[in-house]
Parts: structure tokens; C-alpha cells; sequence
């Protein structure tokens, strides 16, 4: 589960060591905030944790005189604690969910040291909202000599709100995965996982969130609902070829019956006949939706048919 | 038409004036305020209401538009005081950084108190932009039953509507020539707003609905687009098929600006050749956006009507480089373009070789740079191949994942008439890729470089060194953003002693605390407004600030209950309102 990391300056607290491995913390959902010298100094990140697969920003807090200029080597050398960024970064869903951000910053001289138990961290912070990897609990207490990284980490820790895409662009950008996408399944989420539908001749597209359906009935009812009315002739007054006066009786004979089969397009880009794979798998992998003519899916079973059994 | 001064000036040779109508222009009142009514420019306005009394008079009676870039800066009362001709308001609410759920919601920068004053003193309001405000469905039919004239509608990163109260708008607004809603936080219920306009509507000029989901009924549509020959902008949403787009483009072939609907739909030969020529047939076509499920077949259709071309914005339109290539190859005269990442390196080169016209690039990532492990995106190399082909570029925003201080200074040299410059290296403190130092020295060319930069957004590994260059050089600077960097207070200072047109600082995540705060309080009174959250303010040193600088609003959202002495997010502005009225319990004024 996602665990919200935690800012812990100079290390001194001991207390953030352990927690910080489990994810207690994060299902207590407050956050340990180790008050310090008021004088606290954020070093420059430079290194990152030999350990640490998600590349967050390692910064070693120096006690220096405020005003001081600090070249760049300083900064590297000395520090014994580090500073790690924590947040809920991209939930697109949640527009202004509030700066759960902790950022680094000085604290209270006389080490007031307690927690710093915030409500907005409960709700900003559940896994329904963090929709993307997981950042691996860091140990807070070597001290990081490296040279600076020469190249981006691979992972990186969730910040609210960086980088500074508007949340309507962020929102964009879960819903259409790119063309070449290889890693489009996660991206989505827990939270919601919309994909498009469209059925042949139709004129418009819908999109659904796959989520909120268990299984392939309620999915097959549901696009039935909105899909019937493109059958019940008003079809013809946007300029598409009209269809017979159906109903949505008929639709759902055409579903299930032969004129019209339900295909998606998996990350791989092939069109699939819906049903052939469990639900969750084909949650996990289904990118788009199309209502197809029968006679335009031949061919389309055995393929999925091999595709499974190479899968398997 | 106008109201009436009150209180005529005396007759400037009447030997009865006093010094001040004797010094001031021979010109009657009513000339001098013709002649400044021909003003447009804020910045000219407010020059001339600062030369004499009569001038200011003269001023304020003829401005008939009002730009608030902060809604707290100023209450309506005083505003429509000041200035009772008004007839077009431009109003911005919350931070900018709220645009990145920074602000917590609920925070303000309401309308409707606005509303409600305009109601009485500015009853023949025409026309209400509102960026990053909180706007409800009850204020939406307020404003649709209170301004008879009310023609244009502008809503850009606002909340709290849904399409129930755009529903208000179409229905009562007989004048409506504008309605442009764009990238709001807004409760898409149905699309039946659109079916609200009356039959005969014909005003419409400008019609935006391309960030709303929910359908709308094609035949409504249809209908309007046939009746409003003014119709110069139409931005359809997604769910608009191509079909349709082709026959909303035969109807209003005079269109200036076409925002794609939809384009996942397979075209027949006919239909391909169909929508190609009703986009050829447009032949007034500058600004074409939209795209969003793109495909190869689709874009091809478009290549006659890009020759006009000047604004192509691609930003939601995963297109591969080749792509792009083959359709910049038919924009020649491109002066702005947006596209994503996917474009990458060799898309960019495409841009740099097709379009030498090109003024302003913006480049946003296709895919949530903390999912993807491949480093997919744009470089340096990107960004170089650009500033080789278009050295007419002055505005420039860039998302990237890699940049090194060679690159940049090669960029300006380039192309050193940036006004613009928002660099965005989008893991925090990453230094430069090949040295592995700091990125310095790029920021130090930008500012050396380019004298005329307004405005400039840093990022990678920067120590207080960028902040001295940008103190030293940046002397036109207007707007500054900074995240993950500096080294300590003295970096924040040199910005705020150095840099004499600074009128907005956002600052988050960097280590400037108290010190640098304090340096130079003074100048806060000089800029619209300060934003620190993630430094090291405390609230000792916040209410210090507000000690010395009353008629500075100091605001500190605390989200945290039990931390006392930090000061999350810092928000001061200067205002003659006082302060806030409206304030949720988060928001602790000083």
C-alpha cells in the first residue's frame, strides 16, 4: 500500500526509523512531523538512497547560520538526516484536495518533537487516491555521500501538485493513455479506470469506469442502457444511416445474439472479444471498448483464444 | 451610454479657479475624456489617472473595461466608485498555485458579493471573464437575470457551477455573443444547457464547450451554428463525431478558430473526402485545437486548412513524431503551438524546420511523468532544434526530463528575445544531465541573455547563485516561479532587492525563511502578491510582516492543527480592501 512518507530532518527522531518501514503509519494516516532548530538548514539534494528505487529527493539538513551563502559541495557533505517529500500527488478526481504536501521547513527550537497529527492527511491520503506506485518506506539514517545523480530515477515519489499541470490537463492525460503506452495498466488507477465506448454507427462516444462494474453482466446491462437509444430511431435524425425502430429488448438480443459483439482493445493494441478472460484481467488490460458488427469480428475469437493460451 | 459627471470641473479661465484647474489642460472636460476613451492599455490608464486631478476624473469616467488581477485587492464598492461606466469586468481569484491543488477548496474568491454590487452600479455590465474563481449555479442565474445587455461569458479554471447554471445563462442571456468555458472544475450533469438558447438565437460569436463531457443535442447545435453568422469561434467537445463537425463546418465555413470534437471514428473514403473539403472551405481558419484521440487517418483531412494557420494547439493529442511532421510540413506561417511529449526529440526538430514563424512553444507531458519508468518525452536536443529553426521565439513553456546548462545558453543565444521562459525539469533538483552541476548557469544566460523577459519559471538543481543572476540581470522581470530550489535566505533576497518590476513571486519548497521574508517587506506593497508554501516561514515572522506592512494582507492556510509555529502556505498581497471578509476558518489573516 501507498505510505505516505515522512519529513524527518536531522534523524534525530528515532521514532520515524521503525515507523517508516510499515505501513502503520500510513494507515493511521498522520504523519510525524520532527519539529527542529528553527535555523534549519535543507542541503541540496545532490545523492540519492542506494537503496531507494523511487529517487526522491535526498536533502541533508545542515544547522547553518540563516543568511549564509552555501555553495553547492557543502551541501552534500555533513548532512545526517534527509528530507523526503510526501503528498498524494495526481489525483485527478480530487481537484483541490489541499496541499497534503509537508514540505520541508525549519522547526521549533527546543525540539518540541511531537507529531504533527493532520486531519487533512486522512482523507488526502487514502490508496483509493494515490493511484500509482507505491514509494517504498526509507530509512532515514545513513548518511548520503554520494555524488549527485547524473540521471532521472527511475521512480519518483508523488508531490502534490508537481509537475504543475492543471488538474483538468492531469485528468486528460489518465483517460487517453498514449499510443505507445507499454505501461498504460496502473496509470489509471484505483480510483477510477474510464474507458472509451463506441458502437458502430453510433454518433457519439460514451466512456464508462470500468470500476464500478464486478462483472461482465452488469458491464453487458449497463452499455445496453446506453447504448439503446441509438437504436430507438434517433439514430436517423443525426444524419446516421436509420436503423428499424428497436427497442431495447431487441439491443439486448443484438448483444447477446449475432448482429452486434462487444470487443476491447488491450494494452497490447489488439481487438479482443469481450468475455474471453477473467474480469479483473480484463480490467488490467482493457484500454477501449467497441460495440462491433459481427460481421466486421471475424476472426477476432481465435485470437483471443491464442493470446490467452500464450498468456498462459 | 455614459452617466452624467456630477460635479463639472469649474471654468478653467474663470479667474475664480484655483492652481490646479489653471495648471491643468485647457481642454474641456468633455474633450479630454473623448480623447481617453481611446485608451486601451491598463498600464496607460493607470499613468494617466496618476498626472492631476482632472486627468484621474477624466480616467476613471471613460474606462469602460476593468482588469482585478486579484479579487481581494480591491472591494466592488470601492471599485465601482471609482470607475461607474464599467461595461466589461476581467477578474482572477485564488493563487496560481491553486491550478495545482495547493489551495485547499472552499478557499474563496467567491463572485457572487461582486455580483451583487455590480447588479446596482454597473447595471448595464456586458461582459464578466473570471480565471480561478468560485462561481455557483445561484450566482450563474443571477447574473443571467440581472444584466439585460450582458453578452460574454468567460470562465477559465473556476469551481463550484455545474451545467445547471450555464443552463441560466443560455436561457435568459437575449444578447449572449460569448460563452467560452474552459478547464473549470464543473459539475457536468447533462448537456441540455445548450438546448436552452431561444430558437431564434443569432448573437453568438464565440462558443466554447470543449472541456465539458456530457452530450449535447446535435440538432439544437445544428440549429445554432446555422442562425449565428457571427459565429467566428466553435470548440465542440468530445462526444461531437466527425460527421457532425463536418456538417457544423459546411454551415459556418467563416469560422476563425475550430475546436475539434472527437476523432476515434473510422471515415469512410467519402466522408474523409467530405470533411477535407469542409475544412479546406474554411477559409478564415487560424486556430485549430481539439484532437484528442488522434489518429494518423484523421490528420491528412486537415492538411488544406492549416495554410492560415497560426495557433494549432495539439496539447491532448498524443501524436508520434512523424505525425506531426507530416502535418506542420502544411503550417507555414505557425506563430504558436502547443503538443505534447509524445512528440518527442524529432518531432520538435519537425517544428524547428517548418516553422520559422513560430513565436510561442509549449510543450506539456503526455503521460503522468511519476508513472512512467521510460523516459519517454523531450530533451534538450528538442528544445535546441526549435531554437535553431524559429528564432522568432519569445514564449516558451517546457516539460522535460532532462536539460543541461549548455543547451540553454545555446537556446538564448539563439533566440534572446524571450519574454516568456518556464523551464519545467520535471524531477525536482535534478542537476544538468552531462555535468551533473547544477543548472546555474542556464538561468544565468536566460537572464543575461534575454533583456526583455517577463517572466521566468525555474527548476533542476539550482543553488541561491541562480537567484544572484536573476537579482542582477532580470530587470524586466514581472513573474517568477520557483520550486525545489535555492540554498538559503540570501537566494530569495537578492530576488526581491534586484528585481524592480517583480509584481508576481511563487515560491514552493524552498529553504527561504524568515530572513528572507523580511529582507525587503517593502516591496510587497510594489507587487500584486507573494505565495511561499514549503519554506521555512514561521508565524512569528509572518506576523512581523504584518506588523510592519498594514495595508499588506498576510494570510497563512494552515492545514496542520497542531503545528503552531510553521507557516504552511504564506499568501501576501497587497490590497485597500483590508482584510478578507469572507475567510474560512484555514485561512488566518495576521
Amino acid at each position: 500500500m501507498s505510505v505516505p512518507l515522512e519529513h524527518d530532518y536531522i534523524g534525530l527522531s528515532s521514532e520515524a526509523v521503525p515507523s517508516m518501514e510499515g505501513s502503520e503509519r500510513s494507515s493511521s494516516g498522520g504523519l510525524n512531523l520532527n519539529l527542529k532548530a528553527t535555523e534549519l538548514r535543507l542541503g541540496l539534494p545532490g545523492s540519492e538512497s542506494p537503496e531507494r528505487d523511487n529517487g526522491v529527493g535526498v536533502l541533508k539538513s545542515l544547522l547553518v547560520v540563516s543568511g549564509a551563502k552555501r555553495g553547492f559541495s557543502d551541501a552534500i557533505d555533513g548532512g545526517s538526516g534527509k528530507w523526503v517529500l510526501s503528498g498524494n500527488g495526481g489525483s485527478e478526481a480530487e481537484l483541490g484536495k489541499g496541499g497534503n504536501l509537508f514540505s520541508p521547513r525549519g522547526v521549533n527550537g527546543g525540539g518540541k518533537g511531537g507529531g504533527c497529527e493532520c486531519n487533512n492527511q486522512n482523507t488526502g491520503l487514502g490508496s483509493p487516491v494515490q493511484k500509482d506506485g507505491v514509494v517504498p518506506p526509507q530509512s532515514p539514517k545513513p548518511l548520503q555521500e554520494k555524488k549527485p545523480q547524473l540521471s532521472a530515477p527511475a521512480a519518483k515519489a508523488q508531490v502534490v501538485g508537481w509537475p504543475p499541470i492543471r488538474s483538468f490537463r492531469k485528468n486528460s492525460m489518465a483517460t487517453h493513455s498514449p499510443k505507445n503506452d507499454d505501461d498504460a495498466e496502473g496509470k489509471l488507477g484505483s480510483g477510477c479506470l474510464y474507458v472509451k465506448v463506441s458502437m458502430d454507427g453510433a454518433p457519439y462516444l460514451r466512456k464508462v469506469d470500468l470500476k464500478t462494474y464486478g462483472s461482465y453482466m452488469e458491464l453487458s446491462s449497463a452499455l445496453e442502457k446506453m447504448f439503446s437509444c441509438f437504436t430507438i430511431g434517433q439514430c436517423s435524425s443525426h444524419g446516421v444511416p436509420s436503423r428499424d425502430g428497436l427497442n431495447e429488448s431487441r439491443l439486448m438480443d443484438l448483444l447477446s445474439g449475432s448482429e452486434y459483439v462487444l470487443t476491447y482493445e488491450d494494452k497490447d493494441g489488439d481487438w479482443m472479444l469481450v468475455g474471453d478472460v477473467p474480469w479483473e484481467m480484463f480490467t488490467d488490460s482493457c484500454k477501449r471498448l467497441r460495440i462491433m458488427k459481427s460481421s466486421e469480428a471475424i476472426g477476432l475469437a481465435p485470437r483471443a483464444m491464442e493470446k490467452c493460451k500464450n498468456r498462459n | 451610454m455614459n452617466l452624467k459627471r456630477k460635479n463639472p470641473n469649474p471654468d478653467p479661465s474663470s479667474p475664480d479657479s484655483d492652481e490646479s484647474t489653471q495648471l491643468s489642460s485647457p481642454f474641456p472636460d468633455e474633450v479630454l475624456e473623448r480623447v481617453l476613451s481611446l485608451l486601451n492599455s491598463r498600464k496607460d490608464r493607470n499613468s494617466v489617472s496618476l498626472v492631476c486631478k482632472d486627468w484621474y476624473d477624466a480616467e476613471r469616467w471613460s474606462r469602460t473595461h476593468v482588469f482585478i488581477g486579484n479579487c481581494y485587492s480591491v472591494s466592488p464598492e470601492i471599485l465601482t466608485r471609482r470607475f461607474p461606466n464599467i461595461r466589461s469586468v476581467t477578474l482572477k481569484g485564488k493563487p496560481r498555485f491553486s491550478d495545482f491543488d495547493l489551495v485547499p477548496p472552499k478557499w474563496g474568491a467567491c463572485v457572487h458579493s461582486w455580483l451583487l454590487v455590480f447588479a446596482t452600479k454597473y447595471h448595464f455590465l456586458e461582459a464578466l471573464r473570471l480565471k480561478r474563481m468560485t462561481v455557483s449555479d445561484e450566482s450563474l442565474k443571477f447574473l443571467a437575470l440581472s444584466f439585460p445587455n450582458f453578452k460574454a461569458l468567460s470562465l477559465l479554471s473556476c469551481d463550484g457551477f455545474s451545467t445547471d447554471g450555464l443552463a441560466s445563462i443560455t436561457t435568459h442571456c437575449k444578447n449572449l455573443t460569448e460563452l467560452d468555458i474552459q478547464e473549470n472544475d464543473i459539475d457536468d450533469k447533462s448537456g441540455k444547457w445548450l438546448s436552452c438558447f431561444p430558437e431564434n438565437f443569432m448573437s453568438l460569436e464565440v462558443l466554447n464547450f470543449a472541456n465539458l463531457n456530457s452530450d449535447v443535442n446535435f440538432e439544437a447545435l445544428e440549429r445554432l451554428v446555422s442562425w449565428c453568422k457571427s459565429l467566428k469561434v466553435l470548440k465542440v467537445n468530445e462526444n461531437i463525431t466527425l460527421e457532425q463537425l463536418q456538417r457544423l463546418l459546411v454551415l459556418a465555413p467563416h469560422l476563425r478558430e475550430v475546436g475539434t470534437g472527437s476523432l476515434l471514428q473510422e471515415l469512410t473514403p467519402r466522408q474523409h473526402s467530405e470533411l477535407k473539403s469542409a475544412f479546406s472551405n474554411c477559409k478564415n481558419l487560424n486556430i485549430l485545437s481539439g484532437f484528442t484521440e488522434v489518429t494518423s487517418i484523421f490528420l491528412p483531412v486537415l492538411y488544406p486548412a492549416c495554410t492560415n494557420l497560426t495557433f494549432l494547439n495539439l496539447s491532448y493529442a498524443v501524436l508520434q513524431s512523424d505525425e506531426l511532421s507530416n502535418l506542420l510540413i502544411h503550417c507555414p506561417l505557425l506563430q504558436r503551438l502547443w503538443v505534447l511529449d509524445s512528440v518527442e526529440d524529432e518531432g520538435l526538430e519537425a517544428v524547428g524546420s517548418n516553422c520559422p514563424l513560430l513565436e510561442e512553444l509549449r510543450v506539456f507531458p503526455a503521460s503522468d511523468p511519476h508513472e512512467d519508468e521510460i523516459v519517454h518525452g523531450v530533451t534538450e536536443i528538442g528544445f535546441l532544434a526549435v531554437s535553431y529553426g524559429c528564432k522568432k521565439l519569445h514564449y516558451v513553456l517546457y516539460f522535460c526530463r532532462r536539460m543541461t546548462n549548455a543547451a540553454v545558453t545555446t537556446i538564448v543565444q539563439n533566440c534572446p528575445d524571450f519574454t516568456h521562459f518556464r523551464l519545467c525539469i520535471m524531477n525536482p533538483r535534478q542537476p544538468d544531465y552531462q555535468t551533473g552541476e547544477p543548472m546555474d548557469e542556464a538561468f544565468g544566460a536566460v537572464v543575461k541573455t534575454c533583456t526583455k523577459l517577463r517572466r521566468l519559471a525555474v527548476s533542476g538543481l539550482l543553488t541561491d547563485l541562480t537567484f544572484e543572476y536573476i537579482g542582477k540581470y532580470a530587470k524586466n522581470l514581472e513573474t517568477l516561479s520557483v520550486a525545489f530550489a535555492g540554498s538559503s535566505d540570501w537566494g530569495m533576497e537578492c530576488v526581491l532587492k534586484g528585481c524592480p518590476k517583480l509584481r508576481k513571486l511563487e515560491i514552493r519548497d524552498c529553504p527561504f525563511g524568515n530572513a528572507a521574508l523580511l529582507s525587503s517587506f517593502r516591496k510587497y506593497e510594489s507587487m500584486r502578491s507573494l505565495w511561499m508554501s514549503g519554506c521555512k516561514v514561521t508565524m512569528n515572522g509572518c506576523r512581523l510582516l504584518a506588523q510592519e506592512m498594514p495595508r499588506l494582507n498576510v494570510e497563512v492556510i494552515k492545514e496542520c492543527g497542531n503545528d503552531d509555529c510553521q507557516a504552511d502556505k504564506l499568501y501576501v498581497y497587497r490590497s485597500v480592501a483590508g482584510p478578507r471578509k469572507d475567510a474560512p476558518p484555514f485561512v488566518l489573516t495576521l
